[in-house]
């Protein structure tokens, strides 16, 4: 009986599990406590990501109606093969985030902010598995604000080890709220003009009401939102600044779960709820989000391969990541559209790695991680810079790694839909970013370490969570099975509902 | 068939345990530096094993993963791969002993780091040569690239950073931008991405695309050092010379060349590549890289740029006989292969032996020094006629079938530029010969014996010499892969 | 034209107090005003969805039981008012993230803040740094 309770309610719990968390680790200072919330917080909403992704992972739909309102009135959650592949990558990653986090934020934090950093990574998390669920345009808005709003306050806790994150965070809730409220001024018009707010619903409904102006300006601003919230190029100013100054334990959950977030809700924005109008979403995508992510993908990788700061280094390399996966929602075939979420996934076991890596090297360090700091690292702490270097060659493409996989299916992805152009701007930006990895790699190894430096201490609270995420990236570069097939479905979900077969 | 997938499990997993091991046997420093030579005895009874099997007309096969649909690893074992096998493990004893004795002489920092990757390296080369499909050979081609990279800037200054950057930077920079691409086009086109004899490509691509893909695999298989893309081999000589004996004279180029006559034989198909001519640019490519590369030799003083330079153009006949596509030029390729591995190795070996025992490193040093080290200037005569290609070497009876390959598919302009290369080959390999016996020692300098230097090369010259008269199992491996049975 | 722009003069108002608000979030250097910039574009969208809600003619959407009574369409109402709260812990947020710059930089001026970074760019961290690596 408990247990079907627990199994018909899991779209609710996976956002109320986190967020009624929150509020209970925020009243403890007692440092340990709070982690351990955040442990059962993140671990409780792994579990039910998982049960809901077996359960869709065959094309099967869940709706979930908020409160018993029936959709289009009431808010209505969706977990579909989709939604639920990305809810299993962002909470697996967000897991694994929380527990290295406990000892990076050791030294960057204080004893007793610590249960209200916690409260505050609950609430990122929850808010973004909401965002990612549910399926009403108005309620995305306040998911977004709630894991916006969290994560302001996460990245300005950066403070303690450098007050520019102060900056950064602040230029993040400026910024992310323009783009929030653009994305409300989109959804206004949208309802205006269609009198509903379920994205399904309004799917339906557009083709009555398009060819009104009104449609299109609210599609434009509802994107340009979104676009400001995924960071992709040229509004994705505010992340390297963020990512970088924000607390090693934040990057890494920003990093690996909250764009990713973002950019699912822009795939479901142009392929679920404007599939009405196709012309005018094929126009968009190749005209707008297509240029966009091949130009984010050279402004990354050339601001990567000129940064010396490891963590802005790695931020640029994320914008060029995300351009990437944009690039693959934008060309808009199933399969660029697969290879997107296969990098979707991917990205986010590269990166959390990558940025937890660097923590650990901050935590041993105890300064900034600069390419002068890490000279001699690998010798210093091998087993962090080992897992490192594995995360790094998946960034870079090696084979039987994670990356790889993911450029495999985006390669063919781009050739099958014959854009040449593209095809050589992607693969030269790639090969570019074996660059700015490499330079990392001779600071770390090939560079004799200065003369008598104190020894540093590997804890395995530490290297640990990193060795499982670099195994990881081993594991899904040898056998992509999983994350291919789901993917594929994802993506021939996506476009079964836009051609009408939802709802 | 149980006990070849054994044998082929051995050959791919003994290098990669040295590699494990290597680390742990460390504490000494002797059983660290027996793992070699042992790790190659036993890689190359597994590769003899396959080798005799593959004879037979089997293929035997070992399945690891299926990474998604229609991406497997998996290995199978094809004529030209057992040839590269036997190469690759045979010569890896010699120079795992000779690298013991080059490392241990020079007094080099980080040798256990050194034997690590050195093994690794290895163990990519087996995989590439026993790869199944087209993804495992890509897949362990980009492995034996990072592998060789620690090996590359071994040294640890500056020169051997940059040398190491320019390594990367073409290796990796060519893979990705063209290889990669190539691979998933035939992936995409094709459905499929394994080697099957005759070659698929017929008819299941657009005609006036095939030049566009094989230039693709030319150029994206930087480590065949076609021109212009050969500048990574002459960079890669910072390294300690076993890894340019072995790895940048017969595991990590011959891999590239490998690659190439692979995709040729097995992707394209011979009779398709000559029925379309698509190849014509390539033959010419690969004329000019023989003649421009074995010019720039004869200017260098440095003996292992020198040696580089001659790489790079020996590579190109190998490249040339796949570009030629018929028949006989394909088996002349293949024994290519074996052939140039033993005269090279021979030749870098000397190179190695005469910097550790004399410290000379230039052409122009060795005046005189000829009678200081017999041993090692002897078998520097025989690699080097090796590769001149002179009877009774084992150079000359591929050189042969090349030219005859080339008259067979009608460029008699070939033949021209063949019996030019070798005269130039003979004023470059011979002219240290000659300053080392002929002429009035300059420099007097304290020869220091070390016999695991000499040993090795002194070997190799035997097998060269041996390849001339027992060379029935390469030849019918190679007219194996050529298809001619 | 003007009588058009005079019949929708509601969402005139919209159009320029979002355009005001946008400017001053570019345009101020000074955080606080960027703020308040802020608060001006995101109440120009709150008028602009109550104005969507009004109903010409139509009453406050309270039942009174009379079927022919017509009302205003309440969602947008109830909508706003999510977006509001929303508003006011942008702002909070933003003032103590202002609080705590001042106190750091000394500062709310950005190119002043921009010029303190660039002097003295990291604040000790709290565990002290080995000194050899520094």
């Amino acid at each position: 009986m408990m247990g079907s309770v627990i199994f018909t309610n899991l779209p609710a719990l996976l956002v109320v599990v986190p967020l009624l968390l929150a509020p209970i680790s925020a009243l403890f200072t007692f440092a340990g406590l709070g982690w351990a919330i955040a442990i059962v917080g993140t671990g409780a909403s792994f579990i039910f990501a998982l049960l809901l992704q077996s359960v869709t992972e065959n094309g099967a739909r869940i709706s979930y109606h908020l409160g018993n309102w029936e959709p289009p009135w009431g808010i209505e959650f969706v977990v579909d093969s989709a939604s639920s592949l990305t809810l299993v990558v962002m909470s697996g990653l967000g897991f694994l985030a929380t527990l290295a986090a406990r000892q990076l934020v050791k030294n960057e934090i204080a004893e007793k902010d610590i249960g209200k950093f916690y409260a505050a990574w609950l609430l990122v998390s929850g808010g973004l598995f909401g965002l990612v669920m549910t399926a009403d345009a108005f309620n995305l808005f306040v998911f977004l604000e709630i894991s916006a709003l969290a994560s302001v306050i996460l990245i300005g806790m950066g403070a303690g080890t450098d007050r520019r994150a102060l900056i950064a965070g602040y230029h993040y809730l400026v910024i992310g709220a323009v783009g929030a409220t653009f994305y409300v001024i989109g959804v206004g018009f949208i309802y205006a003009m269609t009198g509903s707010l379920n994205m399904v619903d309004i799917a339906n409904r557009i083709p009555d009401a398009s060819g009104s102006a009104a449609i299109y300006v609210g599609f434009g601003f509802m994107v340009a939102g979104i676009l400001v919230k995924a960071a992709i190029f040229p509004v994705h100013i505010w992340l390297p600044a963020a990512y970088s100054y924000a607390p090693s334990a934040v990057s890494t959950l920003l990093a690996s779960i909250a764009t990713k977030a973002a950019l699912y809700v822009l795939a479901r924005i142009l392929f679920t709820v404007f599939s009405g109008m196709p012309e005018v979403v094929t126009i968009a995508l190749s005209n707008v989000i297509v240029p966009l992510a091949v130009g984010g993908v050279f402004v990354g990788t050339i601001m990567a391969i000129y940064e010396a700061d490891v963590k802005k280094l790695f931020a640029h390399s994320s914008v060029a990541q995300i351009g990437y996966i944009a690039l693959g929602l934008g060309l808009g075939t199933p399969a660029s559209v697969s290879a997107a979420f296969i990098h979707i996934g991917n990205h986010a076991l590269i990166k959390g790695g990558i940025f937890m890596a660097i923590g650990g090297f901050v935590a041993a360090l105890g300064a900034r991680a600069s390419l002068d700091s890490l000279i001699g690292i690998g010798r210093r702490l091998p087993l962090t810079a080992t897992a490192f270097v594995i995360c790094g060659l998946s960034l870079a493409g090696l084979p039987l790694t994670a990356g790889f996989i993911s450029k495999l299916y985006l390669v063919r992805a781009i050739l099958e839909t014959e854009s040449y152009v593209i095809l050589s701007l992607v693969l030269i930006s790639s090969a570019l970013s074996v660059v700015y990895l490499w330079k990392i790699m001779e600071v770390m190894w090939m560079q004799p370490a200065p003369a008598r430096l104190p020894k540093l201490v590997e804890n395995p609270a530490i290297y640990l969570p990193i060795w499982i995420v670099a195994l990881g990236n081993i594991w899904f570069g040898i056998d992509a099975n999983w994350l291919v097939s789901a993917s594929q479905m994802a993506a021939q979900i996506l476009f079964d509902l836009s051609s009408g077969g939802g709802a | 068939m149980m006990s070849l997938q054994i044998a082929m499990l051995i050959g791919l997993l003994a290098p990669l345990m040295v590699a494990v091991l290597t680390p742990f046997l460390a504490v000494r420093h002797v059983w660290r530096d027996a793992a070699g030579p042992v790790g190659g005895v036993i890689t190359f009874i597994a590769a003899v094993e396959v080798a005799l099997a593959v004879l037979d007309g089997e293929t035997p096969r070992l399945f690891v993963a299926q990474i998604a649909e229609g991406l497997a690893i998996e290995f199978a074992v094809t004529p030209l791969g057992a040839i590269f096998g036997l190469v690759a493990s045979g010569l890896w004893i010699l120079a795992a002993l000779y690298s013991v004795g080059y490392m241990r002489g020079n007094h080099e920092k980080h040798q256990t780091r050194f034997a690590a990757f050195y093994a690794v390296a290895v163990h990519a080369a087996m995989a590439v040569a026993w790869s199944g499909n087209l993804l495992v050979l890509f897949i362990f081609y980009e492995i034996l690239t990072f592998s060789t990279y620690p090996l590359v800037t071994h040294k640890e200054s500056a020169v051997a950073r940059n040398a190491g950057r320019l390594y990367m930077s073409i290796l990796v920079g060519t893979s990705v931008i063209l290889l990669l691409p190539a691979v998933v086009w035939v992936w995409f086109n094709t459905g499929t991405l394994d080697f099957r004899p005759g070659g698929y490509l017929e008819g299941q691509i657009d005609p006036t695309m095939v030049p566009i893909l094989l230039g693709l695999f030319a150029f994206g298989v930087g480590k065949a050092a076609l021109m212009p893309i050969h500048r990574w081999l002459p960079a890669a000589m910072v390294a300690p010379t076993p890894v340019s004996a072995l790895l940048h004279a017969v595991a990590v180029v011959k891999a590239g060349v490998f690659t190439i006559l692979t995709v040729v034989v097995y992707v394209f198909g011979i009779d398709f590549l000559a029925k379309t001519g698509a190849s014509q640019w390539l033959i010419w490519l690969t004329a000019f890289t023989i003649l421009a590369s074995s010019v720039v030799a004869i200017s260098k003083d440095d003996i292992k740029a020198r040696l580089a330079y001659s790489t790079i153009s020996q590579l190109s006949y190998i490249v040339l006989g796949a570009a030629l596509a018929s028949q006989m030029a394909v088996q002349g390729a293949a024994l290519h292969i074996v052939m140039h591995a033993a005269g090279k190795i021979t030749l870098f070996f000397c190179a190695g032996a005469i910097y550790v025992q004399a410290h000379l490193t230039k052409v122009s040093d060795l005046d005189g020094q000829g009678r200081e080290m017999p041993w090692v200037f002897a078998a520097f005569f025989v690699g080097a006629l090796s590769i001149i290609g002179i009877p009774p070497l084992g150079g000359s009876w591929s050189k042969f079938m090349l030219m005859v390959g080339a008259a067979d598919a009608g460029y008699i302009a070939i033949l021209v530029v063949l019996g030019l290369s070798s005269l130039l080959n003979v004023f470059y390999l011979l002219e240290p010969l000659s300053r080392a016996f002929f002429r009035e020692k300059i420099k007097s300098v304290e020869v220091k014996r070390h016999p695991l230097v000499v040993i090795p090369p002194v070997m190799t010259a035997l097998i060269s010499v041996a390849l001339f008269f027992y060379n029935e199992t390469f030849l019918d491996l190679a007219i194996l892969a050529s298809g001619g049975r | 034209m003007i009588e058009q722009l005079a019949d929708s003069w509601n969402y005139v108002i919209v159009i320029i107090l979002m355009m005001t608000g946008l400017f001053i979030v570019i345009a101020r250097a000074n955080l606080i005003k960027k703020l308040i910039g802020l608060s001006i574009f995101q109440t120009s969208v709150f008028l602009f969805y109550i104005s969507l809600g009004k109903v010409a003619g139509g009453t406050a959407p309270i039942l009174d039981g009379n079927p022919g009574t017509l009302y205003s369409n309440p969602l947008p109402h109830v909508l706003i008012l999510t977006a509001i709260v929303v508003g006011v812990a942008t702002t909070a947020l933003g003032l103590a993230l202002i609080l705590r710059i001042n106190e750091a930089f000394g500062s709310i001026e950005e190119d002043e803040i921009i010029a303190a970074k660039l002097n003295q760019s990291l604040a000790r961290p709290k565990r002290p740094i080995d000194e050899a690596s520094e």
